[in-house]
């Protein structure tokens, strides 16, 4: 088979293949960071060199339903032997949800340098490459707090969704949840919500609809037919996308943002868990999109 | 102590053993449990497919099946879950070192919370933690239907 051309993407920087990633495993500047949705996948074998994050523990505020601050983040990416100037690839299990989730995150805090392991752990695995169980203790950095986590340029909050109407919104989550059929993605029951349905005007274009079966995404001119054609995100400035709790809608963030390069694009995190709670806020049911409230 | 009281005994050792570490190190064991996990018994072998149903709460494949033994009353239970699902064996192998081979009503019995009990909240969402509740359920609804077809 022969090697996909990256170039073909906005950002060609944005993903390697597990070529290129061989061959810089022993680059000092790369640091390898695998995020899964199993917890205890990192244990049973990894990429020599990988770094485990744990999206449920690591990246997330203790107390409030939020992210790191700025100081917990430096201090988490001086732990992992991060450094702002590092070129970080991540990667993980489920076609790279979660390895799309904590990329995603690092983004908020103006990291530079991140890149998508295409096809993630299972293309890895499939081609033979070399696991370890192995697990390195990274050398202590000291990464500057950033002056922010930047939570305008990429992320956006119900407000932001509310002032957004009649801008393209996409939401990713499966067929069922929707139209309103379930409350819950089968297999996700707990993290459901009172209703059902979407937030109204969003175009439906479930997160696997950008990826091949091995994991990898698919080519520019597939993507463009899925988002901009069919989805009708056109030519427009200013894209949404949502799930349930924002780690699928990483993986289309990334989409749009890298491969397809939509210039201003945000992850609304607190998705359907939120706007499906949420007192005062409208929903769409079935398959239309609906129209945007009356302000 | 009061997580254990009403519990068969084995299941009783091994909620005891996650509460003996710490929570790191509840991971690591939770990682042994799903290396213990017996492999699928031949018979189910080539079409485990269609001879076991999924548990379909769970987040990854994992597929049961519960076989009976009438003059003793007591249950077998074989799971499987691939190996790239760590998490999911582990649950399954908690169920069956500490069910399998209970009579129908030990099983029964076995509190619904059990989930809750081993002080992984923590360190694992609440939301894989239900999927070991969904297993537990599954395995408890099998039973009474097969109870309910001999009674029947």
């Amino acid at each position: 088979m022969t090697e996909k051309d990256l170039s073909q993407y906005a950002n060609p920087e944005a993903l390697v293949s597990t070529d290129w990633l061989a061959e810089h495993l022993n680059d000092p500047n790369v640091v390898v960071l695998e995020s899964n949705e199993d917890v205890l996948l990192f244990e049973t074998g990894h990429i020599p060199s990988a770094v485990k994050i744990d999206w449920h523990t690591d990246l997330n505020d203790p107390v409030t339903r939020d992210f790191l601050d700025a100081e917990a983040f430096a201090e988490f990416a001086s732990s992992k032997g991060i450094s702002p100037d590092s070129t970080l690839v991540f990667y993980g299990d489920k076609s790279n949800w979660w390895a799309a989730y904590a990329l995603w995150v690092f983004t908020l805090f103006g990291h530079q340098d991140l890149r998508l392991l295409d096809g993630g752990r299972a293309k890895w695995i499939d081609e033979g490459r070399e696991v370890t169980t192995e697990v390195r203790t990274p050398q202590r950095t000291q990464y500057p707090v950033p002056a922010q986590r930047d939570d305008q340029t990429f992320r956006a909050f119900r407000e932001d969704v509310m002032d957004h109407f009649g801008k393209p919104m996409i939401d990713v989550r499966s067929g069922p949840e929707y139209t309103g059929e379930v409350t819950v993605a089968a297999g996700m029951e707990g993290e459901g919500a009172l209703r059902g349905g979407h937030i109204p005007t969003a175009a439906s274009v479930p997160w696997g609809s950008a990826a091949n079966e091995d994991g990898t995404f698919k080519s520019r001119a597939e993507l463009e037919e899925i988002y901009t054609q069919q989805a009708g995100v056109g030519q427009a400035d200013e894209v949404i996308a949502y799930c349930r709790i924002g780690e699928r809608s990483s993986h289309t963030w990334f989409v749009l943002q890298h491969l397809l390069g939509y210039p201003n694009v945000r992850n609304y995190d607190g998705s359907w868990t939120e706007w499906g709670n949420a007192v005062r806020l409208p929903i769409a049911v079935g398959e239309e999109p609906g129209e945007a409230p009356r302000r | 102590m009061t997580e254990t009281a009403d519990l068969p005994q084995t299941l009783t050792e091994i909620v005891e053993d996650f509460h003996a570490v710490s929570e790191r190190e509840r991971l690591e064991l939770l990682l042994e449990l799903s290396r213990e996990l017996p492999e699928l018994p031949e018979t189910y072998g080539g079409n485990y497919h269609e001879q076991m149903e999924q548990v379909v709460e769970c987040q990854s494949p994992l597929f049961l099946a519960v076989e009976y033994d009438d003059d003793a009353n007591t249950a077998q239970l074989i799971f499987s879950a691939p190996a790239e699902a760590p998490t999911t064996r582990g649950f399954a192998s908690i169920l069956q070192q500490g069910l399998s081979g209970l009579t129908y009503q030990q099983i029964l019995d076995v509190p619904d919370d059990l989930h809750q009990r081993m002080g992984l909240a923590k360190a694992i969402t609440p939301l894989r933690l239900r999927g070991m509740s969904a297993m537990l359920g599954r395995v408890k609804h099998n039973i009474r239907q097969h109870q309910g077809q001999r009674a029947g």
